[in-house]
């Protein structure tokens, strides 16, 4: 237990997505203008994110891994080549799921998030989740933690985000740093504030 | 077809780079660029998986049904990523480690998906893998670029050859030690789209608010 709210922190915190991995920088930039928006995004990154990393380590552990698909019969088989395509099935498929369930059950739900939910297919965050599952090996338990905590680290960081731009459009900025240039910049000085929390260690 | 196939290639490198102007992947040009031989890897993959993933996709445009378009491109795209996967694994094993999941997540760099979506499915195969190729290079010129700049001053040397002898090393270069970490790039890249925009002045964006003088009374 304890290592699961270490590794909950860990992934919010100290490596958060967004801001110490860079992932999902395009949809970061892009839909961080307004803080509604932003918040509408993160939670749906943050659902997809929970579902899709533990499915992909079920995935993982029972048809892909060396050896886990010995309950079928071939204990030698090896099927991890064929890990990327199979992760981006899942997400693709979890998000077409997740869209016609909102739809049909929550609509006033659907309605607000409706246009992000494909955009989040393509985002680098969900896929970086399920291979960072993989490449650190986690377990079911810790694969749902991490799916959860880092879906809402990267939540925080473009709610955060938005709330920097939404007050940064009324500065008087330099033509050539107007817009995206700024964008950067500030996002490197959150990321740097983010840093900060690399010394807690639980 | 207004374009020639030379202003195709040349156009994404300055006028029209992915990264500074179209805002496409930049996911992963920040974090795999702390030193100049993984951004060239880097470059090379993304290169390659741009103009094939193109070429393929454009030929087969005609026969994608649009519904599930972006399952067959997603498809095409995650193909080429694991050739290219187990090729570094093959042949660069300490370089594909250095770049862990980085590789898998060409697959969602906007870069491809964006011009499959804009350019591919629209045009003819050679004309496609022009455009991939040139996006890709405009990519590849903005990594390598950040990259320099990173391993140049973030830790003196450059391809991993010392070009500035470090202070630790008996040398006289103090490194700076923020450029080897993450958010060094969103700065460099901060700089680099400021240069670009003063070089070029028509990429500049319009302000939303103007500040004015308001006469007193």
């Amino acid at each position: 237990m304890e290592g699961l709210i270490s590794l909950a922190v860990k992934a919010i915190f100290v490596e958060n997505l967004a801001l110490s991995f860079f992932l999902g920088m395009c949809t970061f930039i892009a839909v961080s203008k307004k803080i509604s928006t932003a918040l509408g995004l993160g939670i749906s990154v943050m659902v997809v994110q929970a579902i899709t990393v533990p499915t992909n380590n079920l995935l993982l552990s029972y048809l892909l891994k060396p050896g886990a698909l010995a309950w079928a019969g071939f204990p030698d088989v090896d099927l991890t080549f064929l890990g990327l395509i199979s992760y981006i099935g899942v997400i693709a498929a979890m998000v077409q799921i997740l869209e016609m369930v909102l739809d049909k059950y929550f609509p006033p739900l659907y309605n607000a998030l409706g246009i992000f939910l494909p955009l989040i297919t393509v985002n680098c965050a969900i896929l970086g989740g399920s291979l960072f599952m993989v490449e650190r090996d986690y377990n079911f338990a810790e694969a749902a933690t991490y799916g959860v905590s880092s879906g809402f680290g990267w939540a925080l960081a473009i709610t955060a985000m938005a709330g920097v731009r939404e007050k940064l459009k009324y500065s008087d900025i330099p033509d050539g740093l107007q817009g995206l240039g700024i964008t950067f910049i500030t996002a490197g000085l959150m990321a740097m504030a983010f840093m900060s929390f690399s010394g807690v260690k639980l | 077809m207004s374009q020639t196939k030379r202003e195709m290639l040349i156009d994404p490198l300055v006028d029209n780079n992915p990264i500074t102007l179209q805002v496409l992947g930049i996911c992963s040009a920040l974090a795999v660029t702390s030193s100049l031989q993984v951004s060239f890897v880097m470059a090379l993959a993304v290169t390659f998986v741009t103009s094939f993933s193109s070429f393929f996709i454009s030929c087969l445009r005609n026969q994608i049904p649009g519904s599930i378009r972006i399952i067959v491109q997603m498809v095409i795209i995650a193909s080429l990523v694991i050739l290219v996967d187990q090729v570094l694994k093959a042949y660069a094993f300490e370089i594909s480690k250095t770049l862990s999941v980085f590789v898998g997540l060409i697959i969602t760099n906007c870069i491809v998906m964006g011009r499959a979506e804009a350019f591919a499915m629209k045009n003819p195969p050679v004309a496609s893998f022009i455009d991939g190729l040139g996006n890709g290079m405009g990519y590849g010129l903005i990594l390598l670029l950040v990259g320099f700049i990173r391993e140049l001053f973030g830790n003196g040397s450059l391809f991993g050859v010392t070009i500035l002898e470090t202070v630790n090393n008996g040398g006289w270069y103090v490194p700076n030690g923020m450029l080897l970490l993450p958010p060094s790039a969103f700065f460099i890249i901060g700089l680099i789209i400021w240069a670009f925009r003063t070089w070029k002045p028509n990429q500049v964006e319009e302000r939303e608010y103007k500040i004015q003088q308001v006469e007193a009374h």
